[in-house]
């Protein structure tokens, strides 16, 4: 007596039952003759052969294919619509070591996600991307799809998909394999048994194409819908085989598979203890520095051209600020104006606690250009110092509560070696006129934002003769 | 920790990574982009994940795959990119994935421009995706909070099982003040019921599609369930000056700094005024504002909009007393001077009408 | 593993008949020619694919074409013992 062994049946990683609606089915939901099936079952089979059913995470679309993970015994994350893609991309990316197969049909991955996957396959993420394209919107009971064929009859194109109208069948394996990003595309046919066959291997080599960490992989199915196209399952598979192959030409796209290699293993994990240098967190608390008794509450604006270091000069008052023990604020004007060639920025040195950040009333202006001048003069307050950066000041801006000095700070620092260092220049003037802070913390905030040995020397330079050119006694009182 | 003098958005990405978050997916825009680009210097160092996506809608879905995958993930962006994301928004809630979003809030409608506004409260703290679902919204006033409620933030995102929002505006995006982070890093295991790729995980599903009426409304009770505790617990707010109040400033972000301002102004003038600041813009301090209206007798709320919070502190006060309201929009904050001058002047306004 | 009704063909098809929805692509797939519909209806109302009961090769073909995934099964016949 003959014995017999199992040759094929249905393979481990799909479910025995399938759950859903509080009930066990050994059928699944697709239609008679529905490609999916023979999908599942070429998918199922390759992950249980290719031992990986532990490590993979299937993403399944919107569309028939929703509800993969009845069938799939594998980790399972259900998306959005046409975004697969994106998420596939930071699963694999959280588990290098898993295998990521997202699942699309044709509306998903070549309508609303087209992005998604054009992106992941363009980065080459190393996943595998099973794309069913039936040349219609199943699901949704038989619209247009960017696959429909020209001349089909859809409920969205009722006279026939034209040219002229809705463009042409999208070719998505040949779009993809155009980028370099892609390893390897295939586009195979459930048109007959003898594809079905060929279908199988492909799918093995996309997965084998990421098991190996050689990134992008993706096999494009054309597939039968008996239901919507309004054919008997037979028929149907014939007219894969007869119609959608005449368009679609099948076969590998790419195939980068001996051009690519590996990435190296991830790294280790990052001990927290580290976290503090990377995040380059200050170690040590600065010694408090009590220079004053006397309640202090700078409200500063400092306004310039781009590029004249109006932002540096407010960012080392309020860093030497809260080395000086002071509660300190530094505001940018960030808004289109920067880009338009003005910058300002509000800052605030308080001996308590800060309020608003906004300075609207400035008791402190330092001007590096005769336009910020003129924008900000009416606002500072009476008995205010204005440091401005020009020989006098002009006769309408004048006021004579305030305390002003006026001096071609520019060529002051052209004549040290740069007229970029204009804005230490004045930093000197002003703390000469206002004494707001003492040396040292200033001296700590310019090692630290400004980073080269040069620069440095230059603006502890600039620094000095800006306190010189205005002694603290010296107020022009316009 | 010694102090550091850090912008806004800088605060978040080391607030973030400090509070156990290794994976970061987000697109430029400004105000935001001070985020996106610290999470890209310190992300990879800290042994995280950061990608620059080709649009918010793949970086709200990577973000759901991350989050999925059992990663302390987060995005950054501004209206434009939010409106974009609330589609995945609405996701991730379904799917009960807890993420963190910061919106940098900028001037809208449509490209409006990159100046500060606090227009998204509608979009963000009423949702601007589909469906039965709530964020938790933190909204940070300070440097020191955006580090603050960013790490909270993610801890109520895993505890909540749900996307919890860091709304604040451009100015407090973009200002610096000193900041002090916390001693001690964290960084909690993955969650059991997220998808790994191991054995151990290989039974676990995340979705969220119900098919079955009866299925789905047990998911929206269930989801509803959650905001309820949410509301009962999770509300935080900062009172300024409130006790003898009879007047009460309501703002939140950089709107509350400059209310302070005028709450010490009028103080000044004799003028009994005080501050309440809601830290949760959902769940919104309903009850605090219901327990002020005992004393106080007229609210004034300010943003930078034409009027947004202000619906929320009209349905909690429900006619208890009048709420007036004075925004800026466009880009331009107000004043504390404005803000001073218009209280004054419906105070006169209120004393000449019962004289 | 023995089978009775494999009559000592090369293969043997075993058919779920309340998992086929009747599509049929097993009949079209088949070379040898030995499959065909019932004439009966199954639980879902099919006429569900049947094995005439002898000439199996074992191909499988019929595994790869049918879109259920356990509503077939094919064996092969085991090369006899020395």
């Amino acid at each position: 007596m003959p014995n017999y062994a199992i040759l094929h049946e249905k393979p481990e990683c799909l479910y025995e039952d399938y759950e859903r609606k509080s009930e066990l089915h050994r059928q699944t939901h697709y239609c008679p003759g529905c490609g999916h099936g023979i999908v599942h079952k070429l998918l199922a089979e390759a992950i249980t052969e290719l031992g990986i059913q532990d490590r993979t995470i299937l993403i399944s679309p919107v569309g028939c294919s929703v509800f993969a993970y009845y069938y799939f015994d594998v980790g399972n994350v259900q998306v959005a619509h046409g975004r697969a893609a994106a998420v596939a991309t930071a699963v694999k990316r959280a588990h290098p070591h898993s295998i990521v197969i997202s699942y699309q049909g044709d509306g998903d991955l070549a309508a609303i996600g087209s992005a998604e996957i054009l992106h992941c396959a363009n980065r080459g993420e190393n996943i595998t991307t099973i794309f069913v394209n039936n040349a219609i919107y199943g699901m949704t009971g038989g619209q247009m799809a960017p696959t429909t064929l020209l001349g089909q009859k859809t409920t969205t194109s009722p006279t026939g998909r034209d040219f002229h109208h809705d463009g042409a069948p999208m070719k998505v394996g040949e779009m993809l394999s155009a980028l370099d990003g892609p390893t390897y595309i295939e586009r195979v046919s459930l048109g007959n048994v003898k594809q079905i066959m060929l279908a199988r291997k492909a799918i093995r080599k996309a997965l084998e194409t990421q098991i190996a960490g050689l990134g992008f992989s993706l096999v494009e199915f054309l597939s039968p819908c008996p239901t919507i196209w309004k054919l008997d399952p037979v028929d149907a598979q014939k007219h894969v085989h007869d119609v959608m192959e005449k368009h679609y030409p099948l076969g590998v796209k790419c195939d980068r598979i001996a051009e690519r290699t590996a990435p190296p293993e991830p790294a280790p994990m990052t001990p927290l203890t580290d976290l503090p240098r990377i995040l380059r967190l200050p170690s040590t608390e600065p010694a408090p520095l009590h220079f004053s008794e006397e309640p202090l509450d700078w409200r500063i604006r400092v306004a310039g051209f781009g590029g004249q270091g109006v932002l540096l000069l407010g960012q080392l008052l309020a860093e030497a600020g809260m080395d000086a023990g002071l509660h300190v604020s530094w505001l940018p004007s960030y808004g289109p104006e920067m880009r338009s060639g003005t910058s300002n920025c509000h800052v605030r040195l308080c001996s308590s606690e800060i309020d608003s950040p906004v300075v609207s009333r400035p008791n402190a202006l330092l001007a590096l250009n005769e336009p910020s001048l003129r924008k900000f003069i009416a606002t500072v307050e009476p008995g205010g110092v204005v440091i401005y950066n020009g020989d006098s000041i002009p006769a309408d801006c004048s006021r004579h509560d305030l305390r002003i000095v006026a001096q071609p700070f520019a060529e002051i620092a052209d004549s040290l070696g740069s007229a970029k260092a204009l804005n230490i220049v004045m930093l000197g003037a002003f703390l000469s006129l206002s004494h707001a802070l003492p040396d040292s913390p200033i001296e700590s905030a310019l090692k630290r934002l400004v980073k080269s040995e040069r620069w440095l020397e230059l603006d502890r330079r600039a620094l000095a003769v800006g306190r010189e050119r205005v002694p603290a006694e010296e107020f022009v009182h316009a | 920790m010694a102090k550091q003098l850090l912008k806004g958005n800088e605060a978040i990405v080391k607030g973030a990574i400090l509070a156990g978050c290794r994976a970061f997916y987000g697109y430029p825009i400004t105000p935001a982009n001070e985020i996106t680009e610290a999470a890209a210097w310190y992300l990879p160092q800290s042994g995280g994940v950061f990608l620059q996506a080709e649009s918010e809608v793949a970086a709200i879905n990577m973000v759901y795959g991350a989050a999925a995958s059992g990663q302390r993930v987060m995005t950054a962006s501004s209206g434009p990119g939010i409106s974009l994301m609330s589609e995945g928004i609405s996701y991730l809630a379904g799917a009960e994935l807890p993420c963190v979003i910061a919106d940098i809030m900028r001037g809208g409608p449509g490209l409006g421009n990159i100046a500060p506004e606090q227009s998204d409260y509608w979009q963000v703290v009423k949702n601007g995706g589909h469906g039965c679902y709530r964020t938790i919204v933190l909204a940070p006033a300070s440097v020191q909070e955006m580090a603050d409620l960013t790490r909270l933030a993610f801890e109520l995102a895993d505890q909540y099982r749900n996307p919890v929002f860091v709304l604040t505006d451009g100015v407090i995006g973009q200002m610096m003040e000193p900041v002090e982070f916390p001693d001690a890093p964290v960084l909690p295991p993955p969650p059991e019921w997220s998808v790994r790729g191991d054995a151990a995980t290989r039974k676990n599903l995340v979705s969220s599609i119900f098919l079955q009426p009866d299925e789905l409304e047990e998911h929206i009770r269930h989801l509803e369930f959650k905001y309820k505790l949410a509301e009962r617990n999770e509300v935080r707010f900062e009172r300024y000056r409130t006790d003898d109040a009879d007047y009460i400033l309501v703002g939140y972000g950089i709107v509350a700094r400059i209310l302070k301002h005028v709450v010490e102004d009028l103080r000044a003038r004799g003028i009994a005024v005080g501050l309440l600041r809601p830290i949760t813009l959902y769940p919104f301090p309903d009850e605090e504002l219901r327990r002020l209206a005992k004393r106080a007798h007229h609210f004034f709320v300010s943003e930078m909009s034409t009027g947004q919070m202000v619906d929320d502190v009209r349905l909690a006060l429900a006619g208890r007393a009048p709420v007036e309201f004075y925004g800026r929009c466009g880009g331009n904050l107000p004043t504390a001077e404005e803000i001073a001058s218009f209280v004054l002047r419906r105070i006169r306004e209120e004393v000449t009408l019962h004289a | 593993m023995f089978i009775e009704n494999a009559n000592g063909d090369r293969g043997y098809v075993e058919i779920n008949p309340e998992e086929c929805k009747g599509c049929g692509l097993c009949v079209a797939s088949c070379v040898p020619k030995v499959l065909h519909m019932a004439d009966r209806l199954n639980h879902l109302g099919y006429h569900p694919a049947q094995y005439l009961g002898h000439g199996c090769n074992g191909c499988g073909l019929c595994f790869y074409t049918c879109p259920e995934p356990g509503a077939l099964r094919v064996f092969k016949r085991e090369a006899a013992a020395a």
